[in-house]
């Protein structure tokens, strides 16, 4: 491997850490979305290089799914659905940007601190890859943990993603990357299928896991009844939403034990 | 004739794709019993001839323990299913057009947990957890209620971000591996894999393990990772929680075993028994505590599902034959009861029309057989003689105060928090006052009273060549 490959896989990989710091302070859900497309496109370019210096012509199916699919399709469906269902066009989140990005950082150190010392046998390419991959992954699962929206939760899922296609890539030699990633394809063509198969928005005013979560505590307060009170009374369920998330702090998944 | 492990696969495939373009649920839930009948025929088959592994598919002692309970589960499962489907339809909870999709996710999924049993590649493998994750959370979102459409959106975020960290750690466990066994597609072979474990880097190693822990023990349900299943369990259809419990988390078990037994080959690794231990206590207490306050009679079972697979983990934990032999009599005995207890309570919930205990009761007198069965199941769940299940609890705390009596200690602490709080939700449920409906039960009670007769059959008499099988997969795993 030469000097100049090794910089630019490196820098690409750098990249995709940079774009997942941009996820973190973007405030509006348009805005967010563009940079999920950024940070798929940055994706893409790194696995292509990946099949250009590994001579792994494969690679380059999973490069053109990322660019096709992650960058361009599905930032456009999210978009279309954010439009179409009238969600909050902000990114609600449960801590300050200051400190998620503090928390980032940190986590970059974290997995730089973990994973260089563990890789040390490795060809130095896929030990930076894999490095850096970890930061996208964790600073991914950061952001499903401090957003509130659930089209922002599934977008920082994207991007743990992203940070997990780029680990595979830069594996050398490994098989099944094309398949693997296909798979993954298959799980968030239906998660944001989801969104519309689950009907979110017909039963909820929001896709906001506290929504959900408040109807879990109040059987029978949405739902059928629900549906006539909003026809006659807009706007105050809205109200009623909107006080309840700015009382409870909640995380996708924090409410396991209360019914 | 067909190599049995090409018929796992086919035939419910084959299933999946008739019952997609069938209409009318009769012959469906018919031809759904069907298919998971030949599955099962072509599990049994695997028991006296064995076909070789390849690159991808492999068998060996271990799997066909977890494919023939699956198969069976599978089975039983589908004959309950049919008569539930079928009360569900009559009083309008179901849409007869979901039906076609019900019965091809059905099929769907035993492939996926059967590809994943029979996996012989480690990237195959987590594409089959993942396909049996998602056919799963489309059923678990069946009712379209707000409560079970917010329990498959929690179930498949969780999931989802549980088998991406299970996939991390898979790609990290060929990193570790392609120094020494080359590139290519060989190091992400099982069976490579584990010849060569001990060669492997262990620091590599230690940290694939642990996003593998996470990651299939989101699926496994372990306690800080668990969120997901009470909910996913108790909004689901009935037939799809005995499954949920009684299959899918073996699934996510087996492979967490997989790549046990790779740490566990290499001696630079850290030991991952104590890691094991400690979720599995936890999840065992946490949940034990749990099923004190619990009101959805779906979901307490859910909680005990919890505090189950926290034993099996703990006694996986702690290794050595006995302690293995213990978790494999256990998972068993487990998937059996489990199952069996979901049969009942979803006729139970059907004749009163309610999931809640406090509108549940004096089922004994209203519903005599239904009644009884239940109360044979939470006994064999509590771990109460003479069925398997006190058998393998007594060998998981006899074989650990050998050992550790500090463990075995919090581990009996924990199992009698849990049989109190079953025997009093019990007590209500099943005697004393008549409450709800006593209208009469449309159920078929084979499935069920099938698999208490071989939890009962298990704990009274273990057959010899069972012990011996057990007792060899035990040596297996290290």
């Amino acid at each position: 491997m030469n000097g100049l490959s090794f910089d630019i896989a490196h820098m690409l990989a750098g990249m995709l850490v940079l774009v997942s710091f941009m996820m973190l302070y973007q405030v509006r859900l348009y805005s967010l979305l563009h940079a999920l497309a950024l940070h798929a496109f940055v994706l893409s370019t790194s696995v292509a290089w990946q099949a250009y210096s590994q001579n792994a012509p494969h690679l380059y199916v999973t490069a053109a799914i990322a660019l096709c699919f992650k960058a361009i399709i599905i930032p456009w469906a999210l978009r279309g659905m954010v439009y179409r269902l009238g969600l909050h066009r902000e990114v609600e989140t449960v801590v300050g940007v200051g400190m998620t990005m503090l928390a980032g950082m940190a986590l970059v150190a974290l997995s730089l601190e973990v994973m260089l010392p563990a890789t040390s046998q490795a060809d130095p390419v896929t030990r930076e890859d894999i490095a850096l991959a970890l930061s996208v992954v964790l600073i991914g699962l950061l952001m499903m943990v401090t957003r509130r929206n659930a089209v922002s939760q599934v977008v920082g899922f994207m991007s743990l993603e992203n940070g997990i296609i780029l680990a595979a890539a830069g594996a050398q030699g490994m098989p099944l990357v094309v398949e693997l990633s296909v798979a993954f394809s298959v799980l968030i063509a239906f998660i944001v299928i989801g969104i519309v198969l689950f009907r979110i928005r017909e039963r909820f005013d929001t896709v906001d896991d506290d929504a959900l979560d408040r109807v879990r505590q109040h059987p029978g307060m949405f739902g059928a009844e629900i549906a006539d009170e909003r026809w006659r009374r807009p706007g105050k369920i809205e109200a009623a939403i909107a006080s309840d998330r700015r009382r409870k702090p909640g995380l996708v998944g924090s409410g396991g034990p209360h019914e | 004739m067909i190599n049995p492990v090409t018929g796992l696969l086919v035939v419910p495939l084959i299933g999946a794709a008739v019952l997609a373009a069938l209409p009318g649920y009769r012959l469906s839930s018919i031809l759904n019993v069907v298919a998971s009948g030949i599955s099962l025929c072509f599990a049994l088959t695997l028991l006296w001839q064995r076909p070789a592994s390849g690159q991808y598919l492999l068998i060996d002692d271990l799997n066909i323990v977890f494919i023939v309970l699956n198969t069976f589960v599978g089975f039983t499962t589908s004959v309950f299913s049919a008569s539930y489907i079928g009360h569900e339809l009559e009083t309008g909870h179901l849409a007869r057009g979901y039906m076609r999709f019900y019965h091809a996710m059905y099929q769907l999924m035993m492939f996926g947990m059967n590809l994943a049993l029979v996996a012989n590649n480690i990237g195959l493998m987590w594409v089959a957890v993942e396909l049996s994750t998602l056919t799963t959370v489309v059923m678990v979102g069946l009712y379209r209620t707000p409560a079970a459409l917010e329990a498959a959106w929690k179930y498949f975020i969780l999931g989802s971000v549980g088998i991406a960290l299970a996939l991390f750690g898979t790609i990290l466990v060929y990193l570790a591996a392609q120094p020494v066994v080359g590139e290519g597609p060989d190091a992400m072979v099982w069976t490579v894999l584990a010849a060569r474990a001990k060669e492997f880097d262990p620091s590599l190693l230690n940290i694939a393990f642990i996003f593998l822990l996470l990651g299939y023990g989101t699926k496994v349900g372990l306690v800080p990772l668990h969120a997901w299943l009470p909910d996913a369990h108790a909004e689901g259809p009935t037939p799809i929680s005995a499954v949920l419990s009684g299959l899918l988390l073996n699934v996510a078990l087996y492979a967490l075993l997989r790549f046990k037994m790779l740490l566990a080959a290499n001696p630079g690794a850290i030991a991952p028994g104590p890691l094991m231990i400690a979720l599995g206590l936890l999840s065992l207490i946490f949940a034990s505590f749990m099923l004190y306050r619990r009101h959805d009679i779906k979901r307490l079972f859910a909680y005990s599902s919890i505090e189950h697979m926290g034993i099996i983990v703990f006694a996986f934990g702690m290794a050595g034959p006995l302690g293995n032999f213990a978790g494999l009599l256990q998972m068993a005995m487990h998937s059996l009861t489990k199952s069996a207890i979901f049969f009942s309570v979803g006729h139970v919930a059907q004749v009163k029309g309610t999931q809640r205990i406090t509108r549940i009761g004096g089922l004994t007198t209203s519903h005599p057989v239904l009644g009884w069965g239940l109360v044979a199941g939470v006994a064999a769940i509590a771990g109460l003689p003479p069925f398997g299940l006190f058998m393998s609890e007594f060998l998981v705390v006899s074989s650990t105060f050998a050992r550790s009596p500090v463990l075995a200690i919090l581990c009996v602490f924990g199992l009698l928090v849990a049989f109190s709080a079953l025997m009093l939700r019990l007590g209500r449920v099943a005697f004393g006052q008549v409450r709800g409906p006593i209208g009469p039960v449309n159920a078929s009670y084979v499935p069920m009273f099938a698999h208490l007769a071989l939890v009962l059959v298990a704990g009274i008499w273990l057959p010899a060549p069972v012990v011996a099988w057990f007792q060899h997969v035990a040596k297996l795993l290290g």
